[in-house]
């Protein structure tokens, strides 16, 4: 695994607020949706922060409740069936979720933006990119037509589409998936936000593509100081990128520790088992490891721990009582800093 | 672009070629002689029958009157004349022309303003009441035949309520033409707000949308600028075959309130047997229809930067 530069250290805070403490922060987050079936809980009591110029990456299967998030603090979700029960998204110490509509639609584009993970389909496909692009600054600067296509083609260039003049006024169908990706890009930087959320932002693209987007993004994120909030599937993306991680399932946070940390020493079996299914060079020719068993039924999560049916070291405890996250600390009882595992037993599963 | 056109120019030879001799058969098997027919129900002695159809050619072979027919018509741009009266096809078209292109361009403005404006509704509050009022309203509409409506509307507003005359004038003005237009518009207003409330409901999930809310865009925006221009492409094409229907002219509706426009004159010639009026009709219609239906392809392409024309 190679090392990162940890974008925290860049300095220079954008914008003069008198807000100290983490730009975002989720407090005890629930989401649930009402189908016909009955209610599926999507997202149980999620915490989590990004600082400014930090990445946080989101890990879970699909399921998992972490695009659900995602959305909830872009306020996309349908709603309904989409309904938030309890908690507080707070921006720069604000709840979102009490803001009137036009607030929070002042705040989308402009201090957050979202990064989709289909460009092809979340780009529409009768509108040119220029055209998309310009839309940012039209709405929210109230910029001219003209002069937004000079700036949408600042911002091809900067996301190094070649040719940005000549291809400003082409249509999504027909660049490329790694093109499409990059102007996805551009559209959610196009107002420097504070924060910027990305989606599974390289699970359409193959896997040089995937490094070129990540590289860019991660680029961007220093020279702005953008809080980050990356969420994927692929432990190898997060590595590369993330500061810290919060690993997602059945809509908990079920381990949370700096990136390098959670990689050698997984406080939780669910993080151990996605750690041992990644194959490995080393251990070329031997069957690679899965996780037993399907993610849990939203509309039926399984009592105690939800990871219990599918988890190797589940014990009656399990079954019957759900664990909080917990701060996880060494052996002689010395803090790490960051850490937390939703495990009754993450002592055996980290130390032993 | 500029050789699609020209490819579409040139198919529409046979095309035309076709439907002529296919109306030029057809309305010479049917029943009936329209030399028999000029003389009423006296008739006259066979030798003044003889010569009359002798002047008019039609006791030649049918195949050398389509000869002759079109070779007139593709030469002299001389569409035939009227046996009953005499007077050229092109001044009796040009006289039903304008009543009827009056009529089509009211029903299409009703079909097109009330039509969208109900599948707008529909289709963003699809599932609720509103959605569901109008799916019974269309619904109506679509099972009710255009001549139990237009008797319906005739009986009620000309003669029970006394609110329009029950026939319209042969130089009509555009009030008089408002219940024939909504009679004539209604049934396709129906299938225009059913189209659009699909496409809305439809699109109103894609991802793009979700984008255009991310993106912090108002509303007002994301409906009129992202969903609309996506949606509005099947309904575009629906409208565009629909304005070539018009002018064709409306045979049921301009017969129910008596207006002297292209359908009544295709329904007249055809109960006389007026061969030669109906080919020529005829033609010039399918000559509208094709180059509708054409300049509707090439908006399709102004709509959706997706096709492409080689």
């Amino acid at each position: 695994m190679s090392t990162i530069d940890k974008t925290a250290t860049v300095p220079a805070p954008r914008e003069n607020s008198d807000h100290n403490g983490p730009l975002l922060e989720v407090k005890d987050l629930h989401v649930e949706f009402h189908t016909r079936d009955g209610v599926a809980k999507a997202v149980n009591g999620v915490n989590y922060s990004v600082d400014a110029g930090e990445t946080l990456a989101v890990l879970g299967e699909s399921g998992s409740g972490k695009s659900v998030t995602a959305q909830a603090i872009m306020g996309i979700l349908d709603m309904p069936p989409g309904k938030i029960p309890q908690g507080e998204i707070l921006f720069r110490g604000e709840d979102m979720l009490k803001m009137s509509d036009e607030e929070r639609r002042k705040i989308r584009g402009r201090k957050i933006a979202m990064i989709f993970q289909d460009a092809l389909s979340s780009l529409n496909p009768v509108l040119s990119v220029g055209y998309q692009l310009g839309e940012m600054f039209r709405v929210h600067h109230g910029m001219s037509k003209k002069d937004a296509k000079v700036k949408a083609i600042e911002l091809m260039d900067k996301v190094k589409i070649p040719a940005a003049k000549a291809r400003v006024s082409d249509y999504p169908h027909q660049f490329s998936g790694g093109m499409r990706q990059r102007i996805m890009i551009a559209m959610a930087l196009a107002l420097e936000p504070d924060l910027i959320i990305a989606d599974e932002p390289t699970t359409a693209l193959d896997v040089t593509v995937q490094a070129q987007v990540m590289d860019l993004l991660a680029e961007l994120q220093r020279e702005y100081n953008m809080g980050l909030i990356l969420i994927t599937h692929d432990l190898g993306v997060v590595a590369d990128v993330a500061d810290k991680i919060a690993v997602m399932y059945a809509g908990r946070i079920v381990e949370q520790a700096p990136v390098h940390e959670l990689y050698a020493r997984p406080a939780h079996p669910y993080t151990r088992g996605l750690l041992d299914s990644i194959p490995r060079l080393d251990q070329k020719g031997q069957e690679l490891y899965a996780i037993k068993g399907l993610p849990p039924n939203l509309l039926k999560v399984p009592s105690g721990c939800a990871f219990n049916p599918r988890c190797p070291k589940a014990t009656d405890l399990c079954r019957t009582e759900i664990p909080a996250l917990v701060p996880v600390t060494e052996q002689d009882g010395a803090d790490l800093p960051g850490r937390k595992s939703a495990c009754h037993f993450w002592k055996e599963t980290i130390h032993g | 672009m500029g050789r699609y056109v020209v490819r579409r120019l040139l198919q529409m030879i046979p095309v035309f070629l076709g439907t002529t001799l296919l109306i030029f058969l057809m309305v010479h098997s049917l029943p009936g002689d329209p030399v028999l027919a000029m003389f009423g129900d006296k008739g006259a002695d066979p030798a003044t029958l003889a010569a009359k159809r002798h002047e008019l050619g039609l006791d030649k072979p049918l195949w050398q009157q389509y000869f002759f027919y079109m070779r007139d018509m593709l030469l002299h741009l001389d569409f035939g004349t009227q046996i009953r009266n005499g007077l050229p096809v092109t001044d009796v078209l040009g006289d039903a022309f304008p009543i009827t292109l009056q009529l089509a361009t009211l029903a299409f403005a009703i079909e097109l303003v009330f039509g969208i404006t109900l599948g707008v509704i529909g289709g963003l509050r699809a599932g609720r009441l509103a959605d569901n009022a109008i799916l019974i309203f269309t619904l109506l509409i679509i099972s009710i035949p255009v001549f139990v409506l237009g008797f319906i509307i005739k009986m009620v507003f000309a003669f029970n309520l006394g609110w329009i005359q029950p026939n319209v004038s042969t130089e009509p003005q555009w009030g008089e033409l408002l219940a024939p237009a909504i009679v004539l518009g209604c049934l396709s207003l129906a299938y225009v707000a059913r189209l659009t409330r699909t496409s809305m409901a439809e699109n109103l999930r894609a991802d793009y949308m979700r984008t255009a809310v991310a993106k912090g865009l108002p509303r007002r925006r994301v409906i009129g600028v992202h969903l609309m221009r996506n949606s509005m492409i099947p309904v575009i094409t629906f409208l565009g075959t629909d304005i070539g229907a018009l002018m064709g002219g409306a045979i049921v509706t301009e017969s129910i309130f008596n207006i002297k426009g292209v359908g009544g004159v295709i329904a007249e010639s055809i109960s006389r047997r007026e061969g030669s009026t109906l080919v020529g009709l005829v033609t010039i219609l399918v000559i509208v229809y094709l180059v509708t239906s054409l300049l509707i392809d090439l908006l399709y392409a102004v709509l959706d930067p997706r096709i492409r024309y080689a």
